[in-house]
């Protein structure tokens, strides 16, 4: 065993680099275990709640259905299937506003309760280390999981990868202020997420787990800690408090000092991460074969009155939940789905708690002032202090705003993970994250562009070599034409028919003796005239 | 004497150096891009023939000619830039008797109204219309360039010029970033 093993075996906590710590206001919200959420009457359903493609549609208006039945299938485009989060009618499937900063429409399914909420039977196994490995990828494919953390990136691909792996790390940090969502899950469930996190072990075909859990959850800590002498595979990691330790790289930084290369994945490290929501998922949907329909939601701010936590099915309106928990909105409410330093704004309250939703939070304008007019760039370097990917937002501020591309990907603009650290310690209140992201998107956007421009390309040269080759067939056929005709008549002299061409020479003998014929006459009438 | 010699063993050795030179000149011959090719690729490939010449690749020829590097609608000025920075020249803005800068639009055929005759799919430089004589005919809205060239032939006027719409999957991050405030005045 190496030195950096036996370090990360005996618990070694390292440390990332930057980093801020924003007020947490936890307690807001985690104070009451999590709460059932009545059922609303309408539920909105996209297609797309996940990143990746949809899946393809098995419903039609009209059709009824119950909880937990598929509306998609995984189809062509490798989608990823949603469900019905209660039993009732189809009453729209099409355009519809998603949760999305755009507050652009998608394809959304709505279905109208019936009230009676009636599930599917579900389909239990006893044993999962009976079935094969691909028949459990189906399993948690088919139940709709996608990364519960934020990114919705579809669980049962990401274990798909077959790499050799040191570890499989559980994230339980949730670092993000306000957000308690997975700290009650594991306060309240901590056996089901174990159980989840031995079924992604054995899929994954690793030895051992470490859960990571950040210092400010010592409930949470103490559930798991009760828990983990049966599990000797499994570690329990404690991190200290520090925005954004949650994320991904940082957090595969602070267990085991390795740094997941630029544009890579974890599995380059050989380390794979899950959320722990996505672990209790996936332990439901093995187990119990529940797919997933609904996820513990954070609703949290000092404009709603009952904040905390509750379970949501999938597709409730965001209005209704407000609504069920006492929204008290103010002039030019803001409600944030996320938490403060990555979420968005949402345009509208009609938009539905997807797959990625943790929480929606619902800030006085005391607590979360809002944005202040941008300012000049004074050059503190401030941003650079904080930022944990160890870029140098202010540089990357300046390209964005001169859209030199080649300079942004000089600086790795995309290894920026957008928490937001180099925006709340700006001074000038520059939007930074902002500027990245639309530069992001441009940048995408040019690629999509090229592509789509090197496709046209070729098919205008193959239309042009197209017209080519057509004009030379038809001349091609021309000639034949031509020489097929001749040799018929020269078929046709040799069998003593008529040849067309002696038609032609008669024909022109006949025309040069008139014209001598004529020549001579007036010839004659010249000499008779002149000899009068 | 010294003096011819001088110059015979300095003419021999430029005929030995002449002679590497021409072989290496041969041998090691570098196969660089060619600069209409570096052009073409620059452009957007819409085939459009707004520049005046029939299709990306003549005009990408006529630049490398000494033709101007601003009769390009589609691209616009980020595609202008490009040309100049390319060709060393000045970047000017886009010739406007060749058209404006429009945002990018793709073709769509109202279906109920096509009468089947084909002139779209000819003038299609990009092979995007699907149809055959006396059928209805329809564009593969992925492979449209939006370049025009369908509109006119059209004998019945069914072909409509839409803008790409915008999707959550494309979208630009065009947040309003300054809202507008209605500031009162005093007097």
């Amino acid at each position: 065993m190496s030195a950096a093993t036996k370090a990360i075996e005996a618990g070694q906590i390292w440390t990332f680099p930057g980093g801020i710590h924003p007020p947490e206001r936890k307690e807001l919200s985690n104070q009451t275990p999590i709460a059932p959420l009545a059922l609303a009457q309408e539920y909105y359903l996209p297609l797309k709640q996940h990143s990746g493609a949809p899946g393809e549609l098995l419903v039609q208006v009209g059709d009824q259905v119950k909880a937990g039945q598929a509306l998609t299938q995984v189809g062509a485009n490798n989608g990823l299937p949603v469900h019905a989060p209660t039993s009732g009618t189809i009453t729209a499937i099409g355009p519809g506003i998603i949760a999305h900063p755009s507050g652009l429409a998608d394809t959304v399914i709505t279905i109208t309760a019936d009230g009676n909420d009636e599930h599917i039977a579900l389909e239990p196994l006893a044993d999962y280390t009976q079935i094969s490995r691909a028949d459990l990828l189906e399993r948690i494919k088919n139940a709709g999981i996608a990364g519960l953390g934020g990114a919705g990136f579809p669980t049962a691909q990401k274990l798909a990868l077959q790499r050799p792996l040191d570890y499989l790390i559980i994230n339980g940090v949730e670092c993000e202020p306000y957000i308690s969502a997975d700290d009650r899950l594991m306060r309240e469930h901590a056996q089901t997420i174990i159980d989840g996190t031995e079924i992604l072990l054995h899929i994954a075909g690793c030895e051992k787990a470490l859960i990571a859990i950040e210092a400010n959850k010592p409930e949470a800590i103490a559930a798991f800690e009760a828990l983990l002498d049966k599990h000797p595979q499994l570690a329990l990691r404690v991190v200290p408090v520090k925005y954004p330790s949650g994320g991904e790289k940082q957090l595969i930084q602070l267990l085991t000092g390795r740094q997941v290369p630029s544009r890579g994945l974890p599995i380059d490290v050989g380390l794979v991460m899950q959320n722990v929501g996505t672990a209790f998922a996936v332990a439901q949907a093995v187990l119990q074969g529940k797919p997933l329909i609904e996820r513990v939601v954070t609703v949290t701010g000092e404009n709603v009155e009952k904040p905390g936590n509750y379970w949501v099915r999938l597709g409730t309106p965001v209005a209704y939940l407000l609504e069920q928990c006492g929204f008290k909105p103010e002039p030019d409410q803001r409600v944030i789905m996320g938490g403060p330093m990555m979420g968005f704004t949402l345009a509208e309250l009609a938009v539905p708690v997807v797959k990625i939703t943790n929480c929606i939070l619902v800030p006085s304008s005391q607590e979360l002032a809002p944005a202040q007019d941008e300012m000049a760039c004074i050059r503190c370097g401030a941003c650079a202090d904080v930022c944990p990917a160890q870029l140098l937002p202010q540089q990357l501020q300046w390209l964005a705003k001169a859209k030199d591309y080649d300079g942004l990907d000089q600086q790795n603009l995309f290894d920026c993970i957008e928490c937001g650290a180099c925006a709340y310690v700006c001074p000038s209140e520059i939007p930074l994250v902002h500027y990245y992201r639309k530069a992001k998107a441009e940048i995408r956007n040019i690629a999509r562009e090229k592509a789509k421009a090197e496709v046209a390309r070729e098919r205008f040269e193959a239309r042009q070599e197209r017209l080519e080759r057509e004009k030379q067939e038809r001349l091609e056929r021309h000639r034949k034409a031509a020489e097929a005709r001749k040799k018929a008549q020269a078929e046709a002299v040799a069998q003593g028919g008529d040849n067309p061409q002696d038609a032609v020479q008669a024909a022109i003998a006949r025309a040069k003796a008139r014209k001598a014929a004529q020549a001579a006459a007036a010839q004659q009438e010249n000499k008779e005239g002149d000899d009068a | 004497m010294t003096v011819l010699t001088a110059l015979i063993v300095f003419g021999v050795l430029a005929l030995i150096f002449g002679l590497i030179l021409g072989f290496a000149a041969v041998r090691f011959r570098v196969e660089s891009d060619p600069i209409v090719d570096q052009i073409d690729a620059i452009l957007p490939q819409t085939q459009c023939g707004q520049c005046g010449y029939p299709g990306c690749r003549p005009y990408a020829e006529a630049i490398a000619n000494g033709d101007e590097i601003n009769k390009c609608p589609p691209g616009g000025q980020s595609t202008i830039n490009a040309l100049a920075d390319l060709m060393g020249v000045e970047a000017k803005p886009l010739d406007s008797a060749h058209g404006e800068e429009d945002v990018k639009k793709v073709a769509v055929i109202r279906e109920d109204e096509c009468i089947g005759c084909t002139k779209c799919i000819q003038a299609c430089p990009v092979d995007a219309i699907l149809g055959a004589a006396k059928q209805m005919h329809t564009v593969i809205a992925h492979e449209c360039t939006g370049c025009d060239l369908c509109v006119e032939p059209c004998p019945v006027d069914c072909i409509d010029m839409v803008p790409v719409p915008v999707r959550p999957d494309n979208w630009q991050w065009d947040l309003q970033q300054i809202p507008v405030r209605v500031v009162e005045s005093s007097n």
